[in-house]
């Protein structure tokens, strides 16, 4: 698909979400949450790229989210506290990354598991500071100076996720299409060539990694923001398995895949509980399972191919 | 030295239930092993395999007992139901599923059998519902054994002393045994090294790859059965295990028996000891033991590292 | 790439319009706050949260059974203020964020008139907020946290139970009464925040009515453990008086099961504030002479009643459908349910006979006065409810296949309970050990 019609389809994809939100008052939160975990799945989808799984991803979500809940007794300030949380996961993504990034296959994915477990003991343990399980609930917040509160800070969280995903939807695409893309592609496939030419496959998954930290961080803000309660479950390794389960089930062709993917999921989610609520687990396996065996490409390849086929 | 003379004793009681909670670990986690080998993909339905091993186990003891079986033959129960649930599941997950998604991306292969676990987590529960269940008869049979400690004995279970640390002695002894001195063991083995180069030799790498998915299934249901009659098993103990194997696994090396011996042996040592000097830290400790293994082997405990290809 | 073919497109779209229908009702929007008017429903609608997969499904579900069975009583009984109720379950399984979503599509979606929240403190934490936010009435109806209404006030948020001050304070009293002499404890708990603040609350009372009392250790194993031989062994070496544990479900029957193979009981005294619910499936694995609650009055052979034939038929109708007798969160849930059909019938009644709007009808709770299956709960000006605490010894009968309650103390509410406006850390410090003395009589176990 050419750059040109994945725009349309982005901006599409934003005013459909604009509009859902208008007419159905209660996916507003739904689709917000589902914009953050897209976020963070964009970060996987780059890892992804060079064939790397991570299944610990969590970690910076929750690092993210508890950095709002915390920072907001101090700074109440949400266009303060984004960026801030979104820079510390980063800098904490660039230490791991330093050690991780060193392994492959399901040593990396292990590794980065084992650390946001390790997180999530932490924040059971400190249960003083962060009452374990029970979590934190967000003190008031601002958005310039305003409360961020009501109907009207339902659509300020659904805004900015709105435009950070379109953001770095943005950056990522570009990203995959320059060399750096290219690079991780060759992590992939054949790893000592990079060596060969010159270029430190680590130093190319290190940018990869320290950028899905990031981008995790944003949608962890964006969590917290939105539920305004923060628990370490946010950390745990189910979450991280929920977000490559998105990625797989968006497909990983395009930097609109985990958006589908997030959109697809929430609502399936949604959906199944309301209708199953004793068996909403068997409805998502069963949902996964018949994505991957018949549509490997996610629903994006499955757009994609009947489009083709049209 | 002071300490070691006045704890000495208690030194001697860590180990004992660390060896008890190592053969526990192990048993769980050298199936998984063994299955990543041969099949190269981290099943992570195993948890779901203990989990319903324990739940055969505890239904046809109860079962039995109730029709006036003895005491005794809760043991071979146990066994039996662990064959009958590895017989009557393990081929057809490797047929209908895994076989299929052979070619695929490894992350595919992987979350198949994440979505197997979330379809098999609700299907346990409608099967065997959400009060705890629990198989003790072979237990009370096996009676208690008191440890000498000073003036003071401490009972233990002879289940816990003999039965756990037996089974899981004689399951490593056997599998050694068999990978290396059978045909088929070695057969094994050749599509663990290298799958290609062993179909090259004619092997029937098909048929290795479903026996060897059916042995782990039915370790997996076997370590479900042994922990029914001192476990209570309610849903999510598949959720739990997994991550616990799939630790020790990691630590391990991938494929290698003896080297999940050694870590299981680790990590249940290492919790043992925890809960005596800092129980603060015992959820983290196997977490720890991965970190700090594969800090100075990357590979792994007995991994071997791969060539590199160009 | 045709990939599935034409074929595979059409069924795909099929697929997709069976989706869409199905799903429709989903995308109606709800009734909105203000819409209502005093027009009386065609139902009232309850969502109920509670865990109905995940391991503390062993009370998600009896709540669930309970509330079940309940709202078909009341359907049959012609409705609360003539109007039929209808229940509609979501589950807390998968976390804060989904629960959240769930409110909202409760309210927002479904346009449900009432909400029962729920049986994690962290679902409960989270919720309250909302029901103020989107103004529906929130009954919560299971979770234990006092943090709730000690640090906020709410206008649409009440619960109809007590919480885990009283819950874990009568528990150590009544160890005081009966063993009035122990120099040490140890404490076994859950690794998360239940198993931490019942710990500190328990603590904190302790060393004000008792100090110099001896930690011989205090143990948190992983939440779901399933082997605590480890913790056994440990605990077993330092003979202490008193074992200490909350914990509940699998990880308390393990503990349970584990403990008796091991003969600790035989060592020290336990003291379990929710081994009520675990009773029946461990049955006589747990000894006699072991002190254990019930996060309140709650006990289906309850020795004084204020209506013994309401528990009874409680009892006897759960026992007969579900083939157990009932435990504390289906104690739980008919409070919940009591509060509910007692709230609307006074708001209808102050409206003289109008049905009243959402505001009115959260106004309603307050202060309000319903019957229990075993006494009755007042919910006081904070939104916390009243609720007595009974804790009783273990006793084995021929009568019961598990270990029935002796020497049981009903704690009347207000002096467990602690005052509106204060924090527990601060009250359960001010103290002193004059209660102890002033406890009710125990009464035994009657066959």
């Amino acid at each position: 698909m050419t750059r040109r019609s994945e725009t349309l389809f982005a901006l599409a994809g934003a005013v459909l979400i604009l509009v859902l939100a208008y007419a159905v008052p209660w996916l507003r939160f739904v689709l917000t949450i589902a914009l953050a975990k897209g976020l963070a799945v964009l970060g996987i989808l780059l890892l992804l790229r060079a064939g790397q799984v991570s299944f610990g991803h969590a970690l910076y979500l929750a690092l993210a989210a508890y950095t709002v809940a915390f920072g907001a007794v101090l700074v109440p300030e949400a266009l303060l506290l984004l960026p801030a949380a979104a820079l510390l996961a980063g800098i904490v993504g660039l230490l791991i990354g330093l050690f991780v990034v060193r392994y492959r296959e399901i040593f990396f994915g292990m590794l980065n598991l084992a650390l946001s477990m390790v997180f999530y003991s932490v924040l059971e343990k400190f249960y003083a500071l962060t009452h374990g399980a029970d979590g934190i609930r967000l003190p008031p917040v601002t958005v310039l100076g305003r409360p961020l509160a009501g109907e009207t800070g339902e659509w300020t969280v659904l805004g900015i996720a709105l435009v950070l995903a379109l953001a770095c939807g943005a950056l990522v695409r570009v990203a995959l299409a320059s060399p750096l893309g290219e690079a991780l592609a060759g992590i992939k496939t054949r790893e000592t060539r990079l060596d060969f030419m010159g270029v430190s496959p680590k130093r190319v998954l290190l940018a990869a990694y320290v950028a899905s930290a990031v981008m995790a961080g944003f949608a962890g803000a964006i969590i917290a923001l939105t539920t305004r309660h923060v628990t370490p479950a946010l950390s745990y390794w189910t979450t991280s398995g929920e977000l490559v389960f998105i990625a797989i089930l968006g497909g990983a062709g395009s930097v609109l895949g985990p958006f589908l993917g997030a959109a697809a999921y929430e609502l399936t989610r949604v959906y199944a509980a309301a209708t199953f609520a004793n068996a909403w687990q068997l409805v998502l396996g069963l949902v996964l399972l018949a994505v991957i065996v018949f549509a490997p490409g996610g629903i994006w390849g499955m757009i994609t191919s009947r489009r083709r086929a049209a | 030295m002071a300490w070691l003379s006045e704890n000495g004793i208690l030194v001697g009681l860590a180990l004992l239930d660390g060896l008890s909670y190592a053969a526990a670990v192990f048993m769980v986690a050298v199936g998984l092993n063994l299955v990543f080998g041969v099949l190269r993909v981290l099943n992570v339905a195993h948890g779901s395999l203990y989990a319903i091993g324990g739940y055969a186990a505890a239904s046809i003891g109860l079962f039995a007992a109730s029709l006036g079986a003895p005491p005794w033959l809760g043991l071979p129960i146990l066994l039996a139901a662990a064959v009958l649930v590895g017989v009557a599941l393990g081929p057809v997950i490797e047929r209908l599923l895994l076989r299929r998604m052979q070619d695929r991306e490894p992350v595919l292969q992987l979350l198949v059998t994440f979505a197997l676990f979330m379809i098999l987590e609700d299907l346990q529960k409608l099967v065997w519902g959400v009060q705890p269940v629990v198989f003790d008869a072979p237990l009370k049979w096996l009676g208690t054994v008191d440890v000498p400690f000073g003036q003071d004995a401490i009972p233990f279970t002879a289940y816990q002393l003999y039965v756990l640390p037996g089974v899981a002695l004689a399951t490593l002894a056997i599998l050694a045994c068999v990978l290396r001195y059978t045909l088929t063991g070695r057969m094994v083995v050749a599509v663990t090294v290298d799958r290609e180069a062993a179909r090259a030799m004619g092997i029937d790498a098909a048929r290795v790859t479903m026996l060897t998915f059916t042995v782990g299934a039915a370790l997996a249901a076997l370590g479900g059965a042994l922990a029914a009659p001192t476990v209570s098993l309610v849903p999510g103990v598949g959720a739990s295990t997994i991550v616990l194997s799939f630790a020790v696994v990691a630590t391990a090396g991938l494929g290698q028996i003896e080297g999940a011996a050694v870590a299981a042996l680790l990590i249940g040592l290492g919790r043992s000891f925890a809960v005596y000097v800092a129980p603060e830290f015992e959820v983290v400790v196997p977490y720890a033991i991965m970190v700090a293994v594969l800090l100075f082997r990357p590979q792994g405990l007995f991994g071997v590292a791969e060539t590199r290809r160009i | 790439m045709a990939g599935t073919g034409r074929d595979g497109v059409v069924t795909r779209r099929e697929a997709l319009i069976g989706a869409g229908a199905a799903g429709a009702s989903l995308l109606m929007p709800g009734r909105s706050a203000w819409a209502q008017g005093a027009a009386k429903p065609a139902e009232i609608k309850v969502g109920i949260a509670t865990y109905l997969s995940g391991p503390a499904s062993v009370f998600g579900v009896p709540g669930r059974q309970t509330a079940e069975m309940l709202f078909d009583e009341i359907n049959a009984a012609g409705g609360i203020a003539g109007v039929k109720v209808r229940p509609i379950f979501v589950d807390e399984g998968p976390g804060v964020d989904h629960v959240v979503g769930e409110y909202r599509r409760l309210v927002q979606s479904e346009g449900v008139h009432l909400i029962f929240a729920a049986i994690s403190s962290a679902d409960c934490i989270a919720c309250a907020p909302l029901s103020d936010e989107l103004k529906r009435p929130t009954l919560l109806w299971d979770c234990g946290t006092q943090r709730i209404f000690e640090d906020n006030r709410y206008s649409y948020a009440f619960r109809t139970q007590a919480n885990a001050t009283p819950e874990i304070l009568a528990a150590l009293l009544y160890l005081l009464k009966v063993k009035p002499d122990f120099k040490s404890i140890a404490v076994i708990n859950q690794d998360y925040a239940w198993g931490r603040d019942s710990w500190d609350i328990f603590r904190t009372a302790m060393n004000t009515l008792k100090p110099g009392v001896k930690v011989a250790a205090e143990l948190f194993p992983r939440f779901g453990a399933t082997d605590f031989s480890t913790e056994i062994t440990r605990v077993l070496a330092l003979r202490p008086d008193v074992v200490l544990s909350t914990s509940w479900g699998g990880d308390l029957d393990a503990l349970i099961r584990q403990a008796s193979d091991r003969k600790l009981f035989e060592r020290a005294t336990f003291v379990m504030p929710l081994a009520e619910s675990s009773l029946q499936r461990v049955g006589k694995a747990l000894p006699a002479g072991h002190i254990v609650g019930a996060r309140g009055d709650h006990w289906f052979l309850h020795p004084s009643p204020a209506d013994p034939e309401r528990l009874k038929r409680f009892s006897d109708t759960y026992k007969a459908k579900y083939n157990a007798w009932p435990i504390y969160p289906c104690f739980h849930m008919a409070q919940a349910v009591s509060a509910m059909k007692a709230g609307i019938e006074k708001a209808v009644a102050a409206k003289g006979g109008g049905w009243p709007t959402d505001a009115e009808l959260a106004s309603a709770f307050k202060g309000l006065e319903f019957p229990s299956p075993t006494a009755s709960v007042r919910i006081r000006e904070d939104g916390q409810g009243l609720e007595n605490q009974l804790i009783g010894t273990t006793l084995h009968s021929d009568k019961y296949p598990f270990p029935v309650l002796t020497d049981m103390i009903v704690f009347p509410a207000e002096s467990v309970t602690t005052p509106v406006g204060q924090k527990s850390a601060d009250w359960l410090k001010t103290l002193t050990p004059d209660m102890v003395a002033k406890l009710p009589q125990a009464q035994a176990f009657k066959s």
